[in-house]
């Protein structure tokens, strides 16, 4: 691993963030809707307040919340949010900044997305593993038409059948939520308790929509392997089927499929928001979904650019850690 | 359908010496959506220890089906139908996978034909031996001594010790087929099949592989089976050459005898399509097709091509016969000569 490779990684990081800073600014000004004039608006008619001067007030605070500048000075201002990692109040939730929204969804969303594609990844891996490996018992094969019959629902739609038949046919699950209203979080065994009982269902439907896509995967490129010369040479060399299965099989087969988690992180993305929405769940996906319906460009800008930012992070943790796994890959930045 | 008489003596094999490898009537199938494919279709011969057989025949001739057959690694859709593969007087088409699996490697062992891609990419070198050294230990041996047997076996196949802390992708294709070497001779085995074990390599590399592989052989005293269709590497490497066509063997003989008379005009052709001195580069091959495996022709399978052909050959199958000792051919020419001989 060379610092000239790594240092390309991060300019090619910076690229993305660039490009994707740049959209996330232009497309919401594609739209016609003027966020402040339409709160105002919303609020005149909720109180009946006189609308006299709502223009007056529009463009106060349109100024306030850099809206009424030229556009290229907006732009500049954006990007420079992006570097300083500040992106200012929430518009929606005025007079909290953007920072400290996304701080309260942050953790939510870390802990039900990552802990759902790990077990996700995990479980598919190895069973697309199993029902790749000619040796396995037949009956393990019925798990490919339940792969893909999971995997071709979108998560929302799992979703809501898990809330129709645990919640709320079954009431084994709460129907919505993080945790209880009546709950304090704190760190208690009851509350973490409580918490787990409500991250089960929308994980579950995280993890069974991802679980096939990966199984089915695994399963892939485990026949492809299997056809390798190196595994005929390997069972000529009398080796144990244990062995063959682990250190021949799946090992190589593992490459491309962490390949693949990094290349679905977009898709599940997308999943967590609606599935969050779905069960009202209090992170960045579900905050997602509102800042859109309210407009809140600020909000939304940060959000995305987190989720972009995270995306690119993850990226270069697995290239960086891709030599590892595979020792053809060295990154000589010759 | 006489099977050869494996106790005849000859020249080249002590008197009363038993074949390491006796194969009977061995048939393998591979069952397909368009039909049944009979890529070995009842094949006999012996192999002697020590010896260097060599198997010829034109591509799709079920070479390497015999070599997977008799590592008993012949996968679905295909199956062994039928016959018997004598190691040291013990079957192995019976056997159940898990004592096969030992005897892979210990008793048999192949040469795959693809060295490039036949290691494990993400394995040294010396692990890749070590598994094999492992998994069939009867005794705990510690890290230590796996480690210098894997570098001895490089040794003893010429390449370097350090070669060991190598993975497959720094070397190159012929220091690979070296290394597939060391891994098939780690454990000793009694028989060696290598299947175009020089296919993949330039010409030199390819005579140094092929020097390699007849020097352990020696030191050995390994029996090898060598597949392949030069008959002119052949006719350097082996002591007795058989020849296939579409599933079945038309001759085997010793190479002197094969190069000097051949039986079978299959063989004929074989031999006369070695490009020659004079006309150097200008291969000739030889005319016609093999017959589809599918729907075999009626009695001789060659005598849709075969210049010697006659009436007789178009229906019935000629017989396998050992015309003279060690000399088996299915021929009709010289089924007359046989039964004269017989009489
Ligand atoms: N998995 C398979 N399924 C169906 N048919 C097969 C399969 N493997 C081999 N065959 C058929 O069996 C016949 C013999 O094949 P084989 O590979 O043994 O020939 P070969 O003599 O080794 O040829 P080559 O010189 O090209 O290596 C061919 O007709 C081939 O089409
Ligand atoms: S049996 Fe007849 S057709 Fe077949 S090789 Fe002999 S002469 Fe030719
Ligand atoms: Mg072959």
């Amino acid at each position: 691993m060379s610092l000239r490779y790594l240092g390309k990684r991060i300019l090619l990081l910076l690229a993305v963030m660039w490009t994707a800073a740049s959209i996330n600014f232009l497309i919401p000004k594609l739209s016609p809707r003027d966020p402040i004039k339409e709160r105002l608006e919303q609020a005149a008619m909720m109180g009946g307040r006189n609308q006299t001067g709502l223009q007056a007030m529009t463009d106060a605070y349109s100024q306030q919340y850099g809206l009424g500048e030229p556009l290229w000075k907006q732009y500049l201002h954006a990007l420079l949010k992006v570097v300083q990692f500040d992106y200012g109040y929430s518009i929606s939730q005025y007079p909290r900044t953007v920072n400290s929204v996304i701080k309260d969804a942050l953790p939510w969303t870390l802990g039900l997305g990552i802990t759902s594609i790990l077990i996700a990844f995990f479980i598919g891996t190895m069973l697309g593993a199993l029902l790749g490996w000619p040796r396995s018992p037949r009956w393990l094969r019925a798990f490919v038409p339940a792969s893909m019959l999971t995997s071709a629902v979108p998560a929302f739609v799992l979703g809501f059948l898990l809330i129709y038949l645990f919640a709320f046919q079954l009431r084994i699950f709460p129907l919505a939520g993080a945790y209880s209203r009546t709950a304090t979080p704190e760190w208690s065994l009851t509350f973490i308790a409580d918490v787990a009982q409500h991250a089960i269902l929308p994980a579950l439907a995280l993890i069974l929509f991802q679980l096939g896509g990966q199984a089915l995967q695994m399963r892939g490129l485990m026949v492809m392997t299997t056809g390798e010369d190196f595994i005929t040479f390997a069972d000529a060399k009398g080796l144990r089927p244990r062995r063959i299965f682990s250190r021949y099989a799946v090992r190589n087969a593992l490459l491309p499929q962490v390949t693949g988690l990094v290349m679905s992180l977009g898709t599940f993305i997308f999943s967590t928001v609606l599935v969050e929405t779905l069960f009202s769940y209090p992170g960045l996906g579900n905050l997602i979904n509102s800042s859109i319906q309210v407009l809140d460009y600020n909000l939304l800008y940060g959000i995305t650019m987190i989720l972009v930012f995270a995306v690119c992070i993850a990226t270069l943790v697995v290239d960086l850690i891709y030599p590892l796994l595979d020792p053809r890959i060295r990154y000589e930045g010759r | 359908m006489s099977a050869p008489a494996s106790q005849a003596s000859s020249p080249t094999r002590p008197p009363g010496a038993s074949p390491v490898l006796s194969v009977r009537d061995l048939r393998v199938e591979y069952s397909t959506d368009s039909g049944v494919v009979k890529a070995v279709n009842g094949i006999s011969f012996d192999l002697m220890p020590g010896e260097k057989l060599g198997l010829v025949g034109e591509s799709g001739s079920g070479k390497s089906t015999v070599a997977l057959a008799l590592m008993r690694m012949i996968r679905p859709p295909g199956r062994i139908s039928g016959g018997q593969m004598l190691l040291q007087g013990k079957d192995l088409v019976p056997l159940p996978e898990r004592t096969m699996r030992q005897m892979r490697a210990r008793e048999i062992a192949m040469i795959p034909q693809g060295a490039m891609n036949s290691l494990n990419p993400v394995a040294r070198i010396e692990d890749q031996i070590i598994d094999t050294l492992e998994d069939h230990a009867t005794e705990r041996r510690s890290k230590k001594v796996l480690l210098d047997l894997a570098r001895s076996a490089l040794e003893s196949v010429g390449l370097r010790r350090e070669v060991g802390r190598m993975y497959p992708h720094e070397l190159s294709g012929g220091m690979k087929q070296r290394a597939c070497i060391a891994i098939a001779v780690a454990m000793r085995p009694k028989v060696v099949i290598a299947d175009e074990p020089t296919s993949a390599l330039d010409v030199v590399v390819q005579r140094q592989v092929m020097d390699t592989i007849l020097r352990l052989q020696d030191e050995l005293g390994v029996a090898v089976i060598l597949i392949g269709h030069d008959m002119g590497l052949m006719a350097q490497s082996v002591d007795r050459l058989a020849v296939m066509y579409a599933g079945k063997l038309a001759e085997v003989s010793p190479i002197r005898e094969i190069f000097a008379e051949p039986l079978h005009p299959y063989t004929d052709l074989l031999i006369d399509s070695l490009p020659k001195l004079e006309d150097r580069g200008t291969f000739r091959g030889i005319p016609g097709l093999p017959p589809s495996l599918k729907s075999l022709p009626p009695g001789c399978l060659f005598h849709p091509r075969c210049p010697k052909v006659m009436d007789i050959c178009r229906q019935e199958i000629p017989e396998y016969l050992e015309l003279r000792p060690q000399q088996f051919v299915a021929c009709h020419l010289h089924e007359e000569r046989h039964d004269r001989a017989a009489d």
